[in-house]
């Protein structure tokens, strides 16, 4: 077989962190901090309704949109919680996480050549499916002395008329940067302006620490210009049952279902049901405890990193931090290799989200206090190795 | 409930400088917050959470709940009945319940003869007592919040985007 693999995915940027994570994977009673998903257990009472599915016999495929119920819950659960109305028949879509959504929807609306602004440091699906869509990523660079916010400006000066969408994600993987109301407005009166959609990833949405989380499509003028991405992953703990949602305006939901029903047919039934039971019941309770949890351990964190000489700003929301190794004269993937090698330490390196991440790291404190305290003191030992490497 | 309690709450060992990073607070606060929630009576003591369940079985106790009848006194109510029984050491918690019955006790003894001669000799011989009813405990799972089992590992991958 000659050529087998397409041109296009040839050229997938391979990535040169998949022999850093294999490395890790491969290593045992590692302390790890590389984690991107909560170590929080989905709630029992989620857990219980997806078994009592199954030993119902729930085993079908459902609507290609997703089951009814479901829809009809989270359409419910916008308009009480943020007071945006969704068409649970015609503008909701459950997704296999919200990276389908993504997939779903840039592949939707991109011809050849089509242009997709990404900020970064972003999440690593973004460029890879603009890519894959025969699309052009387009990359924001957002700075540390931003605190990684993104400049509205730029979005203005990289729109031409080959720009379809605005990739947003917040409170943000990897820096853990989010957005007031007010720091949105702006971003909303330029998209608005240059008429282009926002696709919003707002999946760390409940775990925003320092003010309200808004969500994009509640800003004014904003819903018909918005695809807004959620899902159950983050918030209910439930990443391996791979169950998001798109909200949109008709004409976009309409477009990704026909892929979708082509591609996926629909989300598996027992992660669906389990989903409602997220809904139905409140949960609140569960998602207050964990955030606060979160929130502690954040302080903590930011407090020792900073203190050991690694600054990093303090982010709003999700369970990451992203500070600077810079003054170690190390790269992002060399100061990782070598943590990981020397003290049995697994962070991300910057870089893995971007080029812009060079000189930072990728710390989930999505971890328990013990792991974090043990990484802190390994790192920090690690760090009085290294001191004046540069100059070595 | 302040966070400080939530916190000491699930790990009375946690000192105030590290309640106070927790919750980027001063050190001074919190151990002052912690003085007067002692001296308050909102932290009454901290002990450990021991899983008697694995004690070897020479040592352990054995422990009933108990449902008491009781006539309420004129004037006094349950409390003063109630106040009668929970002086006994052998009672290590006491409710008063709505329902069938009124009390509700947790008895520990040395085993069940111990057990029983307390509730024969102590419990139903007292006047206002018109009835009781002893349930042995054969097994326990879940305690005050925690489960009494080991721990089960961390199932996630150690690294994922």
């Amino acid at each position: 077989m000659k050529n087998i693999i397409s041109k296009r995915v040839q050229e997938l940027a391979p990535s040169g962190i998949r022999v850093f994570f294999d490395l890790v994977l491969g290593m045992k009673d590692v302390v790890s901090l590389g984690v991107g998903e909560p170590d929080f257990i989905t709630p029992w009472s989620v857990r219980e309704a997806g078994i009592y599915s199954l030993e119902k016999g729930y085993t079908s495929y459902t609507s290609n949109k997703g089951l009814y119920k479901l829809r009809l819950e989270i359409s419910r659960h916008l308009k009480r919680r943020f007071g945006v109305e969704y068409d649970p028949e015609e503008e909701i879509l459950v997704t296999v996480g919200v990276s389908e959504g993504l997939d779903l929807a840039v592949r939707a609306i991109v011809n050849p050549g089509d242009k997709i602004l990404i900020p970064q440091p972003s999440y690593v699906s973004y460029g890879a499916v603009t890519f894959l869509a025969g699309g052009i990523p387009v990359y924001l660079e957002t700075k540390a002395k931003d605190g990684f916010k993104l400049d509205p400006a730029l979005i203005e000066k990289n729109c031409d008329h080959k720009t379809k969408a605005l990739i947003l994600n917040y409170p943000s993987n990897p820096t853990g940067v989010s957005y007031s109301k007010d720091e949105l407005k702006e971003i909303n009166r330029i998209a608005l302006k240059k008429g282009i959609l926002v696709i919003t990833d707002e999946v760390y949405d409940e775990l925003t620490y320092d003010f309200t989380h808004t969500p994009f499509t509640t800003l004014k003028n904003a819903k018909s210009n918005t695809l807004y991405l959620n899902g159950f992953s983050k918030a209910y703990a439930m990443t391996g049952w791979r169950v998001g949602y798109a909200c949109g305006p008709r004409e976009i939901i309409s477009a990704i279902t026909k892929i979708h029903q082509y591609t996926i047919m629909c989300v598996s039934i027992t992660s669906q049901m389990a989903a409602c039971e997220a809904l139905q019941n409140n949960n609140r309770k569960f998602i207050e405890e964990m955030k606060r949890e979160y929130r502690r351990r954040r302080e903590f964190i930011v407090g020792r990193l900073n203190e050991m000489g690694l600054s990093c700003h303090n982010p709003e929301g999700a369970f990451y931090v992203f500070p600077s190794i810079k003054h170690t004269g190390l790269s992002s993937l060399d100061f990782s290799s070598k943590l990981l090698k020397e003290e049995k330490v697994a962070v991300v390196p910057g870089t893995a989200f971007g080029s812009c991440g060079e000189g930072y790291l990728r710390m989930s404190y999505a971890s328990s206090l013990e792991n974090i305290k043990e990484a802190m003191i390994r790192i920090e030992r690690f760090l009085k190795k290294y001191r004046g490497y540069k100059n070595h | 409930m302040d966070e400080i309690l939530e916190i000491l709450e699930k790990d009375a060992r946690k000192k105030p400088e590290e309640i106070a990073k927790l919750l980027k607070r001063k050190t001074a606060d919190v151990a002052k917050a912690i003085k007067k929630y002692e001296k308050d009576g909102l932290i009454l003591r901290y002990k450990a959470v021991i899983n008697k369940e694995l004690i070897k079985e020479d040592d352990a106790e054995v422990r009933a709940l108990i449902e008491v009848n009781i006539i309420p006194q004129k004037n006094l109510g349950f409390d003063y009945i109630a106040e009668r029984i929970y002086q006994f050491p052998e009672v290590t918690s006491c409710y008063l319940l709505s329902g069938t019955y009124d009390l509700l006790l947790v008895v520990e003894g040395k085993n069940i003869h111990a057990v029983s001669r307390f509730v024969a000799e102590k419990l139903s011989s007292m006047e206002n007592v018109r009835g009781t009813v002893t349930h042995f405990l054969l097994k326990k799972y879940k305690e005050d919040g925690v489960i009494l089992k080991h721990r089960e590992e961390n199932k996630r991958i150690n690294i994922s985007y």
